[in-house]
């Protein structure tokens, strides 16, 4: 008997599977049945409308204007502010590369991602009021007569999403940039090219497959902004993003095939981007950024 | 040698990144200086300087139930990541198996899925089983998270010990029960502690997930905060801030621990070590 068991156990171990393999279960089946699970439960669910045929969840999104209008108000906050912080990244981490404190520097920029964003809403609530610290410095310089209105609109919820995600793209883009052999740069340089040339033609092409990454990431962490917007934008106009649609279908309406439906439509928006994003980086070069060396 | 052009842009760069620091800066202090200001009104400080809104704050909003809970719910959810989410780091780290990457894209999902898409079908699920509005469905919320983030942060530091160590150890008769206890524990005590209590910090700020299961009763500091922002009017704004400043001593006691053992750009990133 154990002649024909243990040939059949040396055979798993030869293929990586033994006692310790196994030690992956409890967590694997923990988000298989957490993550994977209500992902497909609420797919389904969203086909099962309280009222009308399979799509009818989908339908009626789509058909009020009040509702689909809220993933064009979502984009046109999430992609300028992604973009922008990714665009200011990049020049950031170039320079801080070198710099001899860095970790000063990150550790103030880790705080408001440390402090989420409820907090971050609740503190520019004070600082950029009409009679916050920045309206009045602002009138103090004398660039503007009387305070600019930056809360309960479009530009609480960008500047939000600006203190927030800024910090996470320049620190991924930061560990990206550090991680390139700076033996690269120096033969450039050596050959006689500027900064401008060497940003250019080495860094860049090195980087852009892990900014696309990065866009992703950011762009759908912005795309799901939610509590600024609730707390520091207009969350009845021009800041209804679509999360707050959802939790209004699920919490205030008790629908929650509808708002399953929504979730769904959420999901379906950022995956299409990422997928969009990715099959363009197919584009770029993926090779290894560290010279060769191993 | 540095052409004009170059340093033009180098000085701009740095102006924005005072610029930022400034205001981040700036943003978290106008929280500290309201909550302990008498009046604020058109000026640049407060009147006066007072500590009774930390008093109304505590009373107004029952501090110390939420605080109580919050570290009932944060605690229960590092202790049970940790216990799950290292042996399967371990696993991870040590075996080649077929379809591990399918597995690590499993527990990256949930990393990179923001939690609010999949938080309100997980809330759906939650009420469905009598779950919601209870502090264990507010725990197995945020574990999802949490659970593959432990696993994802542990794997590297699993990789750096040396697997001779383990093998000595199996070679005098150690089974993986008795491995875990006296030797990979004991050398991995900074990778957990980090991992502990980076998790810790993700619990006490995760405002989504919390907000979309808890109950009356279940409510951590970042919800009822939340609530009490939006609700705003009743309440008088300095005690608000009162309570915001106990919350970001609640987070950043932990994330100053916590960096003791990792560099703040592994909180979003896994660095690659430079070779020695």
């Amino acid at each position: 008997m154990s002649a024909s068991r243990r040939p059949i156990r040396l055979a798993l171990a030869d293929r990586g599977i033994d006692g310790v393999t196994l030690l992956v279960l409890p967590a694997a089946l923990f988000v298989v049945l957490l993550f994977i699970h209500p992902f497909l439960y609420g797919l389904l669910l969203s086909f099962t409308p309280k009222e009308g045929g399979w799509l009818g969840n989908y339908t009626r999104f789509f058909s009020d204007p009040y509702m689909y209008g809220t993933i064009w108000l979502t984009l046109r906050i999430a992609l300028p502010v992604t973009l922008l912080n990714i665009a200011l990244s990049v020049p950031v981490a170039m320079q801080v590369r070198h710099m001899k404190h860095q970790r000063l520097l990150t550790t103030i920029l880790v705080l408001p991602i440390t402090l989420g964003t409820v907090l971050v809403a609740e503190g520019l609530l004070n600082y950029l009021g009409p009679q916050g610290w920045l309206n009045r410095t602002l009138m103090l310089v004398g660039l503007i007569d009387r305070p600019i209105r930056l809360v309960h609109n479009y530009w609480g919820v960008f500047i939000s999403l600006m203190i927030t995600g800024f910090p996470f793209t320049f620190l991924l883009t930061l560990s990206m940039i550090s991680g390139i052999d700076p033996a690269l740069e120096q033969a450039a340089a050596t050959l006689g090219a500027r900064a401008r040339h060497r940003f250019r033609h080495i860094v860049l092409p090195l980087v852009l497959p892990g900014l696309a990454v990065t866009f992703c990431l950011a762009f759908v962490d912005a795309f799901s902004v939610f509590p600024s917007a609730m707390m520091l934008g207009a969350p009845a106009g021009e800041t209804r993003v679509i999360s707050f649609a959802a939790a209004q279908a699920a919490f205030e309406q008790y629908d929650y095939s509808y708002a399953s439906a929504i979730a769904m439509i959420m999901a379906a928006v950022q995956f299409g981007f990422v997928g969009l994003v990715l099959m363009a980086r197919g584009l770029f070069y993926t090779g290894p950024a560290d010279g060769g060396k191993g | 040698m540095e052409s004009a052009l170059e340093r033009l842009w180098r000085t701009l760069v740095w102006a924005f990144v005072i610029f930022l620091v400034i205001n981040v800066i700036a943003m978290i202090a106008a929280v500290v200086v309201n909550s302990f200001g008498t009046r604020w009104l058109s000026s640049w400080l407060p009147a006066a300087f007072t500590t009774r809104w930390y008093v109304s704050a505590w009373k107004e909003f029952q501090l110390s139930d939420v605080l109580l809970v919050t570290f009932q719910i944060a605690g229960s959810v590092v202790v049970i990541s940790a216990l799950i989410g290292v042996p399967a780091a371990y696993a991870l780290a040590r075996r080649d198996f077929p379809g591990k990457p399918l597995v690590m894209v499993l527990f990256l999902l949930p990393l990179l899925v923001p939690p609010i898409t999949f938080g309100v079908p997980l809330a759906t699920v939650l009420y469905k089983v009598g779950l919601a509005g209870t502090m264990w469905g507010v725990i197995v919320a945020n574990l999802v998270p949490t659970v593959p983030f432990t696993v994802i942060l542990m794997i590297p530091f699993i990789e750096q010990i040396d697997p001779k160590v383990e093998a000595a150890a199996r070679v005098f008769g150690a089974g993986t029960g008795r491995l875990f206890l006296h030797v990979l524990v004991p050398l991995l005590v900074p990778g957990i502690l980090a991992a502990t209590l980076l998790a810790m910090v993700r619990t006490v700020s995760m405002f989504e997930l919390t907000f979309l299961t808890a109950g009356p009763s279940s409510q951590t500091l970042v919800v009822a905060l939340f609530y009490s922002v939006f609700a705003a009017g009743v309440r008088a704004g300095q005690s608000i801030d009162a309570m915001a400043v106990i919350y970001m001593l609640s987070t950043l006691i932990w994330l100053v621990v916590a960096l003791r053992f990792v560099n703040p750009t592994q909180i979003v990133a896994r660095v690659k070590k430079a070779p020695a």
